[in-house]
């Protein structure tokens, strides 16, 4: 015969401060779980939506940024030369040749500066990047000091904003355009013309050329011509792989430091449990001696305290996930340490993120529940009925 | 005295209850002190850093070089006492997981402003010599077996090929603080070669270290440099090292926060676990109370049992977790020497541990025994269990 599930409920209930403060530390516990796998999410999708599959990257051998690389003209012209590159409707290749560098810029409010990414553009970038899309003004014309910023540059940094004026490089450029990038990279970088910007910074190299292939399987043809050529000192890659690379430690340190937080507090939750759990049993003591003496068996007993216990872990993996899910509301914008540039990603819940924290919260429960039914179950009905 | 053996007593009533407490509280208290150091490893430059040396950099970014002509320009401005100059290397040891951080340098004068890094005179020496000499921290040395003589190659990033050093010399920090992980060698060497292989990139200096003759006057001298180089090619950004490192680690700002919130949510993890035990103690005792009551005590003595037994539970959970606290971080220091070459904890991180427990036991007594003060005598006696 089970023992009603209100018995468990009931419990709680009962003991409100006791269970309360329990839920309170293992909402907290799945609160800091949900927030980390949040957070290594939004960084994964960020990358994801910065890269397209069918793109190549190709910079300079072992550089492992564009920022690092540099790709002369006339190995630019090689590449460009390929017959994997695909041809627009306009018959004109999809491939851009960039300048990519990275300025220090002050923020607005606070006048800290921080490194931001400058990326000189050919004719192709736009349609390499369907991601990216002019939301105002227009494209800066060959030829002139004009610029377009993304639209976290526009709103966080000083003189980012359309109609503004940027001093680098010893010009005065004019925002003349803003662009929606998304949940992209490109949406904290500064785009104008690749040869303008060459001339101001006086770079006379290309960072890197972009092609979109003419067909995805072609890859592996083109990377292996390429890197074979003796004339060309480059790499290439697949945009996917290039934007996963650049931020692998900054993934690794957040897989690093998630791992370790949740298994440290987790253990804090367990133990947590685990008190309540003991204190609840070794209360009934009679209660469960009698329960035991109308013939209730040791397994419906065990069954019940465990289901008290994962009561308290849905509960508080439930408030955790509820307070974690504003989170999405904040973005997070750090150094990357490995291109020292601007990288913002936000905090983003899915339901497999959902499904964890929830699993994880009942493992909590159960871990922190077992020990304590087990006692009760094993208890001897005429000592439990004695002590009461 | 008594009043001290019932707390004893009354601790240990459930040996196991607490026994899990003071677990509970001894791996918070552990936490809390690997994420403040944590926190004091990311400013770990700052500290290291001296308030007499001065760093020139190309006011557009990192990423752009001066022209090695500058030397003698900053030589001759008032204030200027010595000037080195260099350039971060980006070299990669085999794989790019083994990162730790190069520069190519002006040897005598680089050494000259760094007293903190200790070699012995005859590396020293052997260090000046040989063009394609290096010097490797302590650290760094014993991570990759690495001994005198050795041959060590680093793939360039910034700088394309394959590059060949010899280590002759291990240095030692000064004291702690000192970062032992960094990685230097003759910025000859490189220049030499790219006037061979790319001469258009030869002849920049990376960053200029300045120090100046008076501390004090830091600023000023900071000021005339910028003024010196202002509307040319290549203007410079001067700031104090101080400043420098400060200027990195605002940019990854959101991290610290978030450790710092986080080191926080811990405490009020545990803090809900003690209080949780607080409660179930003194809701079981309250019988006892009122027996207390009775006997003529007063509130005042009652709250003083509860706190003391908070009081003694946390405490020694956050002793033991101040004692693991120091060879856990060690371990820590040899695992994440990548990110965090100076990983010490600090005196002060154990003053918070200390400050954050007695929060924690009073904050955990506060609730019992307002309710054990204010329960009735007779209510208190007619409760059962």
């Amino acid at each position: 015969m089970k023992i009603p599930f209100s018995y468990s409920f009931r419990n709680l209930w009962t003991r409100r401060f006791t269970t309360a403060l329990t839920i309170a530390g293992m909402a907290l516990v799945v609160f800091v779980f949900a927030a980390i796998l949040m957070l290594a999410e939004g960084l994964q999708k960020t990358l994801i939506d910065t890269g397209s599959f069918d793109n190549v990257v190709v910079i300079r051998k072992a550089a492992g940024s564009e920022v690092q690389s540099g790709v002369e003209r006339l190995q630019a012209s090689i590449v460009e030369t390929q017959p994997e590159v695909a041809v627009g409707t306009d018959g004109k290749r999809l491939l851009a040749k960039e300048l990519v560098i990275l300025i220090m810029l002050p923020k607005r409010g606070s006048d800290k500066p921080s490194n931001v990414v400058i990326r000189g553009i050919s004719e192709s970038s736009m349609i390499l990047r369907p991601q990216v899309k002019l939301t105002e003004g227009h494209m800066p014309r060959p030829g002139s000091s004009e610029i377009i910023a993304g639209q976290s540059i526009a709103k966080r940094f000083k003189g980012g904003g359309i109609g503004e004026m940027l001093r680098f490089a010893m010009r005065d450029w004019t925002v003349v355009g803003k662009f929606d990038a998304g949940n992209t990279g490109y949406a904290s970088e500064i785009w104008g013309d690749a040869d303008q910007l060459m001339q101001a910074f006086r770079r006379p190299v290309y960072s890197s050329v972009i092609f979109k292939l003419r067909d995805s399987a072609e890859f592996e043809k083109v990377r292996e011509r390429i890197e074979s050529d003796p004339r060309l000192t480059i790499e290439a890659l697949r945009e996917t792989r290039y934007y996963e690379k650049q931020s692998e430690m900054m993934a690794k340190f957040l897989r690093i430091l998630g791992m370790t937080l949740t298994i440290i507090f987790s253990l804090g939750a367990i133990i947590g449990a685990m008190i309540t759990m003991y204190a609840a049993v070794a209360n009934r003591t009679g209660e469960i001696g009698t329960m035991r003496a109308i013939g209730f068996q040791r397994r419906s007993i065990l069954t019940a305290f465990i289901l008290e216990s994962l009561l308290l872990g849905l509960i508080g993996g439930f408030i955790g996930v509820f307070f974690a899910s504003f989170l999405q509301l904040y973005t997070i914008s750090t150094m990357n340490f490995q291109t020292f540039s601007e990288l913002s990603f936000s905090f983003t819940l899915s339901f497999d993120i959902f499904y964890k924290a929830m699993t994880f919260s009942l493992i909590m429960g159960f871990v922190g529940g077992v020990l304590p039914a087990i006692r009760a179950s094993r208890m001897d009905i005429i000592e439990a009925l004695r002590e009461s | 005295m008594h009043i001290l053996k019932l707390i004893f007593k009354n601790a240990f009533r459930h040996k196991l209850r607490t026994f899990l407490t003071v677990l509970g509280v001894t791996i918070a208290i552990l936490a809390f002190g690997l994420l403040r150091t944590v926190i004091s490893a990311w400013y770990a430059g700052v500290d290291a850093s001296s308030a007499s040396r001065l760093v020139t950099r190309n006011s557009i970014s990192l990423i752009f070089s001066l022209p090695i002509s500058y030397k003698e320009k900053i030589r001759q401005i008032q204030g200027v006492k010595t000037v080195s100059y260099g350039n971060w290397f980006g070299g990669i040891y085999i794989d790019e997981k083994n990162f730790f951080a190069n520069y190519a340098v002006e040897p005598k004068t680089y050494l000259e402003l760094y007293p903190e890094f200790v070699i012995p005179p005859d590396q020293k020496a052997a260090f000046f010599r040989d063009r394609k000499a290096a010097v490797a921290g302590m650290k760094l040395a014993k991570k990759y077996g690495w001994k005198i003589g050795d041959l060590i190659t680093l793939k360039g990033t910034i700088f394309p090929g394959n590059w060949d050093f010899i280590l002759r010399g291990i240095y030692k920090g000064r004291d702690q603080t000192v970062d032992e992980t960094a990685f230097f060698f003759q910025w000859e060497y490189l220049n030499e070669t790219l006037k061979q292989t790319v001469p258009g990139r030869a002849d920049q200096a990376g960053f200029y270290m300045i120090g100046v003759t008076n501390p004090n006057m830091g600023a000023d001298v900071a000021v005339r440099i910028d003024k010196a180089f202002k509307n040319s090619l290549a203007e410079t950004l001067t700031e104090t090292e101080k400043s420098f490192q400060l200027g990195f680690i605002s940019m990854t700002e959101a991290i610290v926060i978030a450790i710092q919130l986080v080191s926080f949510v811990i405490i009020f993890i545990i803090m809900a676990v003690v209080a949780n035990t607080m409660a179930m103690t003194a809701r079981e005792r309250i019988g006892e109370y009122a027996v207390f009551k009775t006997l003529g005590f007063s509130g005042f003595h009652i709250s003083g049992l509860i706190f003391g037994e908070s009081m003694f539970v946390t405490m020694l959970g956050a002793v033991l977790g101040i004692f693991l606290t120091f060879p856990v971080a060690r371990i820590f220091s040899q695992q994440l020497s990548t990110y965090f070459p100076v990983f010490n904890v600090a005196t002060e991180t154990v003053y918070m541990d200390i400050a954050a427990s007695f929060v924690i036991a009073l904050v955990a007594g506060v609730f019992p025994s307002w309710r054990a003060v204010n329960i009735r005598i007779a209510d208190g006696l007619r409760r059962i269990g």
